[in-house]
């Protein structure tokens, strides 16, 4: 019998122990499914961030670092300038990435890190319980916007992917999603490129992944795939918003 | 200093709530009016009730990019006139250290709620510990001295959360509420009284902001615009806040100062509570959560007819070293139980003159008080 679905090699046969409905899982997936497909897991390191995702070294074949608070990026900067033959990929959440970490990401991208990096918004702190993100929508409710997020008292939602875009040093800069199986492809396509980015050293590979978070948004899964599209994307629009091509390596 | 006695804002009465929050409610009563956090486990219900209160009482409240931005933000907000607070748990604690040196340096009132978890570092985020307590008095660079305080129950976070602004507006300083998960996440009953005292900032815009002229005294603190032609900065600086980075006096001068401020004022900032110490020829030491199990366990070693007692420690910094030597002159053995590897055992050590025994406990769980009987039997 043929086999049509199989786990990655890169993927431990670990149970996930996300909520119901949460996107880190198929998010790990796909990861994996890339690290496979470059063949680099024997040269892999990540580094990851504090949030739900600190558990990525239950559900990968590979070395990871847990990086202080927001810091992954300065981390991965020290691993791959000691190891530039090392494929190193990081993976943060939005609290992580987009708020105590803001200055690490724009200075790695800044610096043209040969870094890949998997940004997961799910539009809430949720290891921590749901509270207010950088990224979090104008009018959604959380603990520490109980009122609904209003501009006036907690700014906009933050749009890492159009900002990275901006900087020379970033090679390659999307936003996906993976609500649907059409949505699912276009992600692995992304990721892939956010890879071959660094294989091929044209600086930061940036994938911005929208999620979802059905526990902290208060939601049954359904529900919280189906705002991924109503609410999510009209602001998040997703896409390519940078690919350097061939020749114009870094 | 101006004092006031304001209304309460809960109603007056019983309360069940956690000390999270009454830490919230305490500062809240005693006229908090800005808050700026990061949410970081164990505290972040401190955060979240901020966020839901202030805006009710049209006071205000910032969400910031990290710790280092709700310090700072913090400290502006006092500048500007307001009474200012965050509050965070060890790894956020750390990134505040830079600030909290800047505070100490620019005589910035101001709180911050330290509620404790197992460290080092990320350690174990729900999980207890009062591994900070060190980092509270030393963690920034340089001589200065933070007053620290050291609540045991949902009712001192109530209380202290108001003291704790008081202290800071009397003495110019920035305070700590070095409180415990445990305590944190405390549920308990707690009495609001009827009104609370709010000892109000001194302020004298003709008068010298950053010296005077009694080598401790404490400055009265204009805020901007108040027409003070203010310039706060953390160099050296003259009494009147011009940076002075290269003259020796004046730096000298300002150190000093701002150490003895408080100590000399030991006596007045310094509180204990004795627990059963009239008889006592053995006594435990202790503070936060740690003094609850040891007040159990003094009840129980009395009931085996030993003459146990227990100093409580409310205040950490400045150390109430005066209460300690006292004690160690009226008991054979003072006992000290802490839940990280000896931290204030040092300090009692230095002030007891009678023999310390200390037991540690780094395993993220509260002191259990049958683990005090038995330890404390052995070693008396
Ligand atoms: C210096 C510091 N501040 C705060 C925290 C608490 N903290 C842990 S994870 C987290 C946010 C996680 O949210 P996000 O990055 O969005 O990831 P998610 O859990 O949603 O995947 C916070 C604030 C910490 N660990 N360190």
């Amino acid at each position: 019998m043929k086999p049509v679905f199989v786990r990655p090699q890169s993927l431990t046969d670990k149970p996930f122990h996300f909520c119901p409905g949460c996107h880190h899982g198929v998010i790990h997936r796909l990861v994996a499914e890339a690290i496979d497909r470059f063949g680099v897991r024997e040269r892999t390191i990540a580094a990851a961030s504090v949030g739900c995702s600190v558990f990525l070294y239950d559900y990968f074949d590979i070395d990871v670092v847990e990086s202080p608070h927001g810091r992954a990026p300065a981390v991965a900067t020290g691993i791959k300038r000691t190891n530039p033959d090392k494929f190193v990929f990081i993976y943060q959440g939005d609290g992580d990435l987009a708020a105590i970490g803001t200055a690490e990401i724009i200075h790695a991208a800044n610096r043209g890190e040969n870094l890949t990096v998997v940004f997961v918004n799910n539009t809430v702190y949720g290891m921590t319980g749901g509270q207010m993100a950088p990224t979090t929508l104008l009018g959604q409710p959380t603990t520490t916007s109980p009122y609904g997020r209003e501009f006036g008292q907690d700014g906009y939602p933050i749009k890492m992917t159009e900002m990275l875009a901006q900087l020379e040093g970033v090679g390659f800069a999307a936003r996906v999603a993976v609500d649907t199986p059409a949505r699912l492809a276009q992600a692995r396509k992304a990721v892939f490129r956010a890879f071959e980015t660094q294989l091929e050293e044209k600086g930061m590979g940036f994938v911005e992944i929208l999620s979802s978070c059905p526990t902290n948004w208060g939601m049954k899964p359904l529900e919280a795939v189906r705002r991924i599209e109503r609410e999510m994307i009209p602001y998040f629009p997703l896409g390519v918003y940078k690919e350097r091509k061939g020749s114009d390596a870094l | 200093m101006p004092t006031e006695t304001v209304k309460s804002l809960l109603t007056p009465g019983t309360h069940y709530m956690s000390g999270n929050e009454a830490v919230a409610e305490g500062a809240l009563a005693a006229g908090c009016d800005f808050y700026a956090g990061y949410p970081i486990t164990p505290s972040s219900e401190i955060m979240e009730h901020m966020a839901r209160r202030l805006p009710e009482l049209g006071r205000r409240f910032a969400q910031m990019e990290d710790e280092i931005a709700s310090v700072c933000a913090v400290i502006g907000a006092s500048w500007a006139g307001a009474r200012a607070m965050t509050a965070t748990s060890g790894p956020g604690f750390s990134l505040m250290m830079e600030a909290l040196g800047y505070a100490a340096f620019t005589e910035t009132p101001m709180v911050i709620v330290d509620v404790q978890r197992a460290g080092p570092c990320t350690g174990q985020a729900t999980r207890v510990g009062a591994g900070d307590v060190m980092q509270a008095k030393w963690g920034s660079h340089g001589d200065y001295q933070p007053v620290a305080l050291s609540p045991w129950s949902a009712q001192e976070m109530y209380d202290m959360g108001g003291e704790a602004f008081n202290l800071a507006e009397r003495y110019r300083v920035p305070v700590i509420v070095l409180a415990e998960e445990a305590v944190g996440h405390l549920y308990e009953r707690i009495d609001v009284p009827p009104s609370t005292r709010v000892v109000r900032r001194e302020r004298d815009p003709g008068a010298a902001p950053f010296g005077t002229k009694e080598p401790d005294g404490v400055p009265p603190m204009p805020a901007f615009g108040d027409g003070a032609l203010l310039l706060v900065t953390g160099s050296t600086h003259d009494p009147r806040g011009f940076r002075r980075t290269e003259d020796p006096d004046v730096h000298r001068r300002l150190v000093e100062r701002l150490s003895r401020k408080i100590l000399a004022r030991r006596s007045e900032i310094c509180r204990t509570e004795a627990h059963l110490l009239e008889d006592a020829e053995a006594a435990f030491v202790a503070y936060g959560f740690t003094a609850r199990s040891a007040l159990e366990a003094v009840r129980q070693l009395r009931a085996q007819g030993r003459r146990v007692g227990l100093l409580r420690l409310q205040t950490l910094w400045p150390f109430p070293r005066e209460a300690v030597a006292d004690l160690g002159r009226r008991v054979c053995r003072i006992l000290v139980p802490e839940m990280n590897l000896g931290q204030v055992e040092g300090e009692v050590r230095k002030a007891a003159g009678c023999p310390v025994a200390t037991y540690h406990q780094v395993d993220g769980q509260v002191i259990h008080p049958d683990a005090l009987v038995s330890w404390a039997l052995e070693v008396t």
